[in-house]
């Protein structure tokens, strides 16, 4: 293959690469990858879901969003904290998109430490759209007291922290049944087909019913489960509608660039060939 | 036979300076494109430096007014910044009413809760129906330091408001400047009353 | 060949500057009208785009330094504060970190172009080793940076590799154990850790700049290498830099700055971990600790080395052993293109790279463990065997007789007379 032969395949492929690069890269990476090389016992079945906001083009359901919200509110947030969101966050662009006042009151509904006042006392008053989402405990050692001695992980960013993202955690909130023959359960434990080593010690926080939908929404641990995952990946990624957005801008910039700075390249070099010997 | 000619601008190969006006289109393209995405990129790396989101989301500020008498003040900080809350006593009051609002060197209200061309009256200083509390940024408007005033026995300056010991700038008892070098009246912040003994700033 | 010229700056103020500090001059001279070989591949634009990935790390990094905060109790939640709250902050942060992957990938790319055309042998030598040099900052900086975020996998794999250091125990009797306290500042990683870790990672980036300007020069004083590995014979082998060579090195920046965007704005997790998105735990280690891409080759290397020493020492002589190049390899012609046994030795090298990549990713046992043993005893024979040994035995083909040549045909370039240079009154602009 001669040098320009070469080159010119070279470009046509990274410029016929670029437009799929992005939908390639993301339509697996969005959410983290699950891992290879996990133990072969126990080993967790984690099957792709399709999601809003998977791909380039990918957004949030708003709709969902707020009903995910509602389902930490009332079940989760019992014991995980997600103290990395302010509830101002939930009206804000590219997440669940309460109108203002709803997130006043829904901030308002909470009473959350503050102080020290004039006395030097600590007192309890409703939040304020800027206040952190409120913790169930005031530290770890008093969430573990009241879970058995287990910790709930705060849930912040849990959408990014663990390998298969919104999809292992639908899997781990549907994955609870009866253990197979012979398994052999710790007390205190549950069995969960998507939990690495299959026990956990969180109880079956869903069943059907639990949380009433105001959208008409079936309140069925599926719904259920899909819509606090999206809720989740939204808390740990809020950002990625605008990231999608601009990153499409700045595509199709570069793109056009990459296409003016070949020219412009060639046209440069041309005149090399001009001056010496002909073009073999 | 290697060609030993040093190798020096004279005799190199270089491009020609005649040219049609294609190759001018896609150079000016390129670098074009390359300004722009040059400041585009440059943006954001200046943008980041402003207030972020945390300090935008209006902190506010709560102030419980039931434990100052007539006469008393308190001292309370909002976005970073001290805020001067002083319960006036009549004779107070009626100074700062009594004013042609021309002769002071700075006419505007500088009210975050009116106009900005809403004039100096003690009105435009303080809340109708509330008026022997006045709610104030306490940060002088020359150079930034804190005036004197707020404790009881604190000098107040000609005017009987607020005295700044940096360079000698007088505020009355609406704090408006009267004299000294500051050019402004104090700042009034947003603010609204939640109950006779509760304001929220902010 | 050192290019000087008796350039006058044309402008008023271009000759002020110029008689009191040269740097129009040498601006100039350098990086206009320095004479580059004609024949450079695709493959030589990547210098370019490591010195653009340097700047724009740097550029990223002071933003991002605004706003972080390096304690153990809030490291990790101002990482989240820039994502959430600061102005375009998630875009400064996932731009600085896929940034520094980018910055390796260039790097490899750089190196391995070095190694197949003989960049390496006299009289670049020195240039060789400073490139070594600028690679092994980039690894400190990297692995700095890296743990700065305080989550589960930069708090172990701080611990794991200075950990390392105690090896030395073996050696001296309490020496490698005071070592590791002396860079803990403690007795096991915490606070101190982090701040010293923040103090030198923003260092580093400018030792690498100052490495960067004497790799330059180093450059400059030989010119380039091309790819038929034989030197520049006369005026007609070689191009100004401008406008040749900036339009391509650019053309070739905004090709890979297609790669940088759809990770960044696509895929910014791809290349990491999600164990780093959980807060650092000193009590719980997690399952599997794996470094980034970049380093997995030489984690592989050092987890088959049975022996905790020797494995160290396995792991430092995998990089230190590329300062050693210009002296391991005895063929007295450059470019593998004319190496027609020692290519194959090459590309197996290559692709023991990917594999010990791959390997490093995955637990240290079964066919894992042994492949990574047969795969690292290559990686050191072919520095320590093949290198000296086929450059000895081997028989290159023909050399062209110059760049010209290889470019032209021996015939075309005979044949062909040479136009007479244009006469440089005024200094050519675009």
């Amino acid at each position: 293959m001669t040098k320009a032969r070469a080159f010119g395949f070279t470009v046509a492929a990274v410029c016929l690469l670029a437009p799929g690069l992005p939908a390639s890269i993301s339509a697996a990476a969005e959410e983290p990858k699950a891992q290879a090389g996990q133990p072969s016992h126990g080993e967790p079945e984690i099957s792709s879901q399709g999601w809003s906001f998977t791909g380039p083009l990918g957004t949030f359901d708003n709709a969902q969003l707020q009903r995910g919200y509602q389902v930490y509110k009332e079940v989760c947030s019992n014991c995980h904290s997600m103290r990395l969101l302010s509830y101002r966050n939930l009206g804000e662009k590219g997440g669940p998109e309460f109108p203002p006042e709803a997130v006043e009151a829904l901030a308002g509904q909470v009473q959350v430490t503050d102080g020290p006042n004039d006395k030097g006392e600590m007192y309890q008053r409703p939040a304020r759209p800027s206040d952190r989402l409120r913790s169930p405990f005031p530290n770890p050692e008093a969430a573990r007291a009241g879970n058995n001695g287990a910790l709930p992980p705060d849930l912040s960013v849990i959408g990014k922290a663990r390998p298969g993202g919104p999809d292992y955690i639908y899997a781990l909130l549907t994955g609870y049944h009866a253990p197979p023959a012979g398994f052999q359960l710790a007390p205190g434990m549950y069995y969960n087909a998507a939990f690495p080593g299959n026990q956990i010690a969180m109880p079956p926080p869903l069943s059907d019913g639990i949380v009433s939908y105001g959208d008409g929404t079936k309140p069925t641990v599926d719904n259920y489960a899909r819509d606090v995952s999206a809720y989740l990946m939204w808390a740990a990624e809020p950002k990625l509608e605008e990231r999608h957005e601009i990153g499409a801008r700045v595509m199709v910039f570069l793109i056009v660039f990459a296409v003016i700075m070949f020219l412009a390249k060639r046209v440069v070099w041309a005149r090399l060939h001009e001056h010496t010997a002909p073009s073999v | 036979m290697a060609d030993t000619t040093p190798i020096t601008p004279a005799n190199m190969p270089l491009p020609d300076s005649d040219e049609p006006t294609r190759r001018d289109v896609i150079m000016v393209a390129a670098g074009g494109f390359a300004a722009a995405g040059a400041a585009l990129a440059l943006w954001p790396l200046l943008d980041q430096m402003n207030p972020d989101q945390s300090a935008l989301s209006l902190a506010t500020t709560e102030v419980d007014l039931a434990h100052v008498e007539p006469g008393q003040a308190v001292t309370v900080m909002w976005r970073g910044k001290p805020i001067f809350i002083r319960h006036r006593t009549d004779a107070e009051i009626a100074a700062a009413q009594d004013l042609p609002v021309d002769d002071l060197p700075d006419p505007l209200a500088r009210n975050a809760n009116l106009p900005d061309n809403a004039l100096a009256t003690d009105e435009n200083r303080t809340t109708k129906g509330r008026e022997p509390w006045l709610v104030m940024i306490g940060i002088c408007t020359h150079l930034g330091c804190i005036p004197k005033g707020q404790a009881v026995g604190d000098y107040k300056g000609e005017y009987g408001g607020w005295f700044c010991p940096c360079h000698g700038s007088q505020y009355d008892t609406a704090g408006r400047v009267r004299k000294g070098p500051a050019p402004q009246n104090m700042a009034i912040p947003p603010y609204a009353y939640l109950s006779d003994t509760k304001v929220k700033i902010g | 060949m050192e290019h000087s010229s008796t350039y006058q700056p044309t402008s008023g103020f271009g000759k002020w500057i110029d008689t009191r500090l040269p740097i129009p001059r040498v601006m100039y001279t350098q990086f206009i009208t320095f004479p580059t070989p004609r024949n450079l591949n695709y493959w030589w634009t990547f210098g370019g785009i490591l010195t653009f990935m340097l700047v724009a790390q740097i550029a990223t990094g002071v933003v991002l330094a605004m706003h972080y905060v390096a304690t153990p109790e809030l490291a990790f939640d101002s990482v989240e504060h820039i994502m959430r709250d600061v102005s375009w902050g998630w875009l400064m942060r996932y731009s600085h970190a896929v940034g520094g992957s980018m910055f390796f990938l260039a790097a490899y790319i750089h190196t391995f172009r070095g190694l197949y055309y003989g960049s390496y042998k006299a009289p670049r030598e020195v240039l060789w080793i400073l490139g070594v040099l600028i690679l092994l900052l980039m690894i400190a900086t990297a692995f700095m940076g890296y743990s700065l975020v305080w989550g589960q996998m930069s708090f172990w794999a701080v611990t794991v590799i200075t950990n390392l250091f105690s090896s030395l125990d073996a050696v001296v009797p309490g020496l490698g154990t005071r070592l590791v306290e002396w860079i803990w500042g403690g007795f096991a990683v915490g606070g101190p850790m982090l701040n010293r870790l923040y103090s030198l990672h923003y260092l580093f980036p400018f030792l690498i700049a100052g490495v960067v300007a004497l790799h330059i020069w180093a450059l400059h004083m030989p010119g380039n290498n091309n790819p038929t590995g034989i030197d520049v014979k006369g005026a007609r082998d070689v191009v100004p830099f401008h406008p040749y060579y900036t339009i391509k090195d650019g053309f070739a920046l905004v090709l890979f700055a297609i790669v940088f965007a759809a990770l960044v704005f696509y895929g910014p997790n791809t290349l990491g971990h999600p164990d780093n998105y959980i807060p650092a735990n000193p009590l719980q280690t997690p399952q599997h600790i794996v470094p980034e891409w970049y380093f997995l080759p030489f984690y592989a290397i050092l987890r088959a080395i049975p022996n905790k020493l020797f494995g160290v020492a396995g792991l430092i002589g995998g990089i230190a052993i590329l300062f050693f190049v210009p002296w391991l390899d005895t063929s007295r012609v450059r470019s593998t293109r004319y190496r027609p046994i020692y290519k194959w030795f090459f590309w197996a090298f290559v692709i023991t790279c990917f594999v010990l990549g791959y390997l490093g990713s995955q637990p240290p046992e079964g066919a894992y463990l042994i492949f990574g043993r047969i795969f690292t005893a290559y990686y050191f024979l072919f520095f320590l065997v093949v290198m000296p040994v086929v450059g000895w035995i081997e028989k290159p083909k023909a050399l062209p007789g110059s760049i010209t040549e290889a470019v032209f045909g021996p015939e075309e370039a005979q044949a062909s007379s040479e136009p007479a240079p244009r006469r440089r009154e005024a200094e050519a602009v675009l």
